[in-house]
């Protein structure tokens, strides 16, 4: 529908400027070439891309520029997904710049990927979008030097798109019959070939080609399809080669080719204006009062319903109906002047400031057909009278410019307030951690202590381990029962060693011996399999220090996380909100002036409809004024005869 | 003929623009000036949204515990998606009702962010119940569960949903 709409708009601009000649139609391209990946890779990518589907073109190239920044700084680009899209990204965010209507930056942005070491369909890729943006910002020339870089291969999606490119900027710069063959290799591409067609016929009128020119609009208004963009473009063909043959001189023709156009589309009135005229022109008024009478009942706004206004009455006049040429001359005048006070109100009101309240208005954004429900507002009767302006490619630009500052001021201001709250949340953090963090630091050093006197246990541990596998050690693995056995035996061999100067019991000394060997030899021969277990038993302490320093980063984390949710953020806070501010009074100030000049650019609109509604006034009045005679001269004249 | 008539009806264009006297213009250098300038203030704005974004993201949504859930749709899915809630950790966290630009945007292979929060490490239950209608028409209502295992740094999940399923990606 957008599209649709972009189109109608621009074919309706095209059409006002019939007086100064026809000029060739743009094909109504989307917004924006990109797509999305076959497979995504980076979620963060596909979240531009998701903003820019949209139309949110702040929201995507804020994300893209987001990432992209991210990409360049990390030092393995290879570990950030985006490196899977970097190429299409680049592009993508040229792209979105361009949609946004940031020409400059897109051109710096896709000039940078020109000038890289990219593949060969790239690179033409970026030269044919360079080359678009010249050709909107009305440098055919430029645009004609980036489309003479191109070499080699072209991707397959672009071929038409570059080709039709190519004839526009032939078309612009002069060189129609440059233009010539390849419009005509392009009457058959699908969605392109009324435009093509179209074209073809301007190229050769303006090649002085006539006949030819002719009949290439002829067979463009004749035209099988019948889709809104299609039908739209054959009416456009109709009317311009219905007025080239009114201007010519072939009211007959003129006529059948201007009957073509469609009753109800953005044509019609035009056409049934030029078909009144057709028939005015070959002396039958009565066959013009068709067209005319169903002109004059429609929205009065519009010129040719204005003019038509005159026309019905000279008509009647030329069919010598005096009496009823005076009376719709007289409805005419009265319909003038309820025009020109409505033209007044609506000055009045455009310089009350309430034009720009309505183009401003939030619902209107919401509805693709906005410029339509603008015009139904019963609070905004200007904006009547300016559906040729607002159709126009300055007033566009300028408007998107209002409204994107409008934007921008709206989220300068929000951002402000997030500021606020930013500072609130970090004061109440500190204010939150600051007199606990002490105390949780005191503890935390104590178990820190802990925890590494515990960890060099357990690597003493493990080095006596590894020794003993070289050096058996059976005493080292002894249980806490044995080593108190062997206490024990030693202290009984002590007694007994000091008993043995008096009575000394060899069958004690024999037990004792007996028990010691029995000790001795149980840790000599479970030595292996306790060696073993001791090795098992380390690797289950190992994972409880795996799970301790896990825990133990854990808090560093989030010890560390504590400070870092309150410190360091007081400067860069600060330089935002003085950027914001600076930002802020910026586009207000560009926001007034840029409301200033769609303003003017409607008084001068208003004014000059104002001042042909004057005339119209003026002539009305003469006309009516001789109609009056001649009706008294005409009773006269019968009077006389009877 | 024809011009003689419209010379003879109406007032020639000359005359009209020698009446024309309008208190003000608006140059073609005045509006290209403009124009450049608010491509600069565009420049200025974009850069702050940047860093902002990186602001906003480093207060509340700290690396160790951020938790985001991204939404696409399956591809050639040509389902209607109305509306969409996420629950985490036993809460919902989102909803969502779809305007036909967000479906739109989706179904081109655009991929929204619906959620991002702040999540403690350890296994948590994802439910995700969409509304909707299948191309024949019918009602559909789907709702499935999965295990997020959120350990140390960001958390990305993307959930896929097709007329038939609801598909689940650890990121």
């Amino acid at each position: 529908m957008i599209r649709l709409l972009v189109f109608l708009t621009t074919l309706l601009f095209t059409s006002s400027a019939l007086a100064a000649g026809a000029a060739p139609v743009p094909v109504p391209g989307d917004r924006i070439s990109t797509t999305a990946p076959r497979e995504l890779k980076d979620l963060f990518f596909g979240e531009a891309l998701y903003d820019a589907f949209q139309g949110d073109w702040f929201d995507a190239i804020a994300r893209l520029d987001t990432e992209l920044e991210q990409f360049r700084r990390v030092d393995e680009p290879r570990r950030d997904p985006l490196h899977f899209h970097v190429g299409q990204a680049e592009f993508a965010v040229g792209d979105f710049e361009l949609a946004y209507r940031m020409h400059q930056r897109a051109g710096r942005a896709i000039q940078a990927v020109i000038e890289g070491n990219v593949a060969e369909p790239v690179r033409n890729e970026a030269l044919f979008r360079l080359a678009r943006i010249y050709f909107q910002k009305d440098q055919a020339e430029n645009a004609l030097q980036a489309l003479e870089r191109i070499h080699g291969a072209v991707p397959a999606g672009i071929e038409e798109d570059l080709a039709f490119l190519r004839a526009q900027i032939y078309l612009a710069v002069g060189r129609f019959a440059e233009a010539e063959p390849i419009l005509e290799d392009l009457r058959d591409a699908k969605g392109l070939e009324g435009f093509a067609s179209y074209n073809l016929g301007i190229a050769l009128l303006k090649e002085g080609k006539k006949q030819e020119g002719r009949q290439c609009l002829d067979r463009t208004g004749q035209l099988a399809g019948d889709d809104p963009a299609n039908l739209a473009i054959k009416d456009k063909a109709n009317l311009v080669l219905g007025y080239k043959l009114l201007k010519e001189d072939h009211p007959a023709a003129a006529k059948e080719v201007l009957d073509r156009v469609r009753l109800q589309g953005p044509f019609s009135d035009r056409a049934l204006l030029g078909s009144g005229w057709a028939d005015a022109s070959r002396g039958d008024f009565a066959q013009a009062l068709v067209p005319w009478s169903i002109l004059v009942n429609r929205q009065v706004t519009d010129p040719a319903v204005q003019e038509a206004m005159l026309a019905v009455p000279y008509a009647y006049g030329k069919l010598d109906a005096y009496g009823r040429a005076a009376q719709l001359y007289g409805r005419a005048l009265v319909g003038f002047g309820k025009e020109i006070a409505k033209l007044d109100a609506s000055i009045k009101s455009i310089r009350e400031g309430n034009f720009l309240k309505a183009l401003a208005r939030e619902e209107l954004k919401q509805d693709a057909d906005w410029v339509v429900k603008l015009r139904s507002l019963p609070e905004t009767p200007e904006t009547y009278y300016l559906l040729d302006l607002m159709a126009s490619n300055d007033f566009q630009e300028s408007l998107k410019n209002y409204l994107d500052l409008e934007e921008l001021r709206k989220k300068l201001a929000i951002w402000e307030g997030d500021l606020d709250a930013f500072e609130e949340l970090i004061e109440n953090r500190r204010a939150y951690y600051q007199p606990l963090l002490p105390e949780i630091d005191r503890a935390f050093r104590q178990l820190d202590s802990r925890m590494r006197l515990r960890l060099e246990q357990r690597d003493l541990i493990e080095k006596r381990l590894q020794a003993m596998l070289t050096a058996p050690r059976p005493d080292y693995l002894a249980t806490a029962r044995e080593r108190i056995f062997k206490a024990q035996i030693a202290q009984l061999e002590r007694a007994q060693a000091d008993d043995r100067a008096a009575a000394a019991s060899p069958e004690i000394e024999a037990r004792i011996r007996r028990l010691r060997g029995v000790l001795d030899w149980n840790i000599a021969t479970d030595y292996d399999r306790r060696l073993t277990q001791t090795f098992k038993d380390l690797r289950r302490l190992d994972q409880d220090v795996e799970g301790l320093h896990r825990q133990y980063t854990a808090f560093v984390r989030t010890r560390q996380a504590a400070t870092q949710s309150y410190e360091g953020y007081d400067e860069g806070i600060h330089q935002q909100r003085a950027r914001i501010k600076a930002a802020r009074e910026k586009v207000g100030d560009l926001l007034a002036r840029q409301g200033h000049f769609l303003e003017v650019m409607a008084v001068n609109e208003l004014t000059r409809r104002r001042q042909r509604l004057e005339e119209f006034e003026v002539k009305a009045r003469f006309a009516l004024a001789d109609s009056y005679d001649r009706a008294a001269r005409a009773q006269g004249q019968k009077r006389e005869g009877q | 003929m024809f011009k003689m008539l419209k010379v003879a009806i109406l007032v020639i264009p000359a005359l009209l623009l020698s009446f024309n006297v309008q208190a003000e213009e608006v140059s073609k250098e005045q509006m290209k000036g403009l124009d450049e300038q608010v491509q600069d203030i565009k420049t200025d704005v974009l850069g702050m949204a940047v860093e902002l974004n990186q602001l906003e993201e480093k207060l509340l949504y700290p690396s160790d515990t951020q938790v985001a859930v991204f939404v696409s749709l399956g591809g050639g899915e040509k389902f209607r998606l109305d509306s969409l809630e996420v629950e985490l950790g036993g809460r919902p966290v989102a909803t969502h009702l779809y305007s036909f630009k967000e479906l739109d945007a989706l179904r081109q292979g655009g991929v929204q962010r619906i959620y991002t929060g702040n999540l403690r490490t350890g296994e948590q239950e994802l439910k995700v119940t969409m509304t909707g209608k299948s191309t024949a028409g019918a009602d559909v209502r789907r709702t499935q569960s999965f295990k997020v295992v959120k350990d140390v740094g960001p958390k990305i999940v993307e959930i896929t949903l097709a007329s038939q399923t609801i598909g689940f990606k650890d990121w």
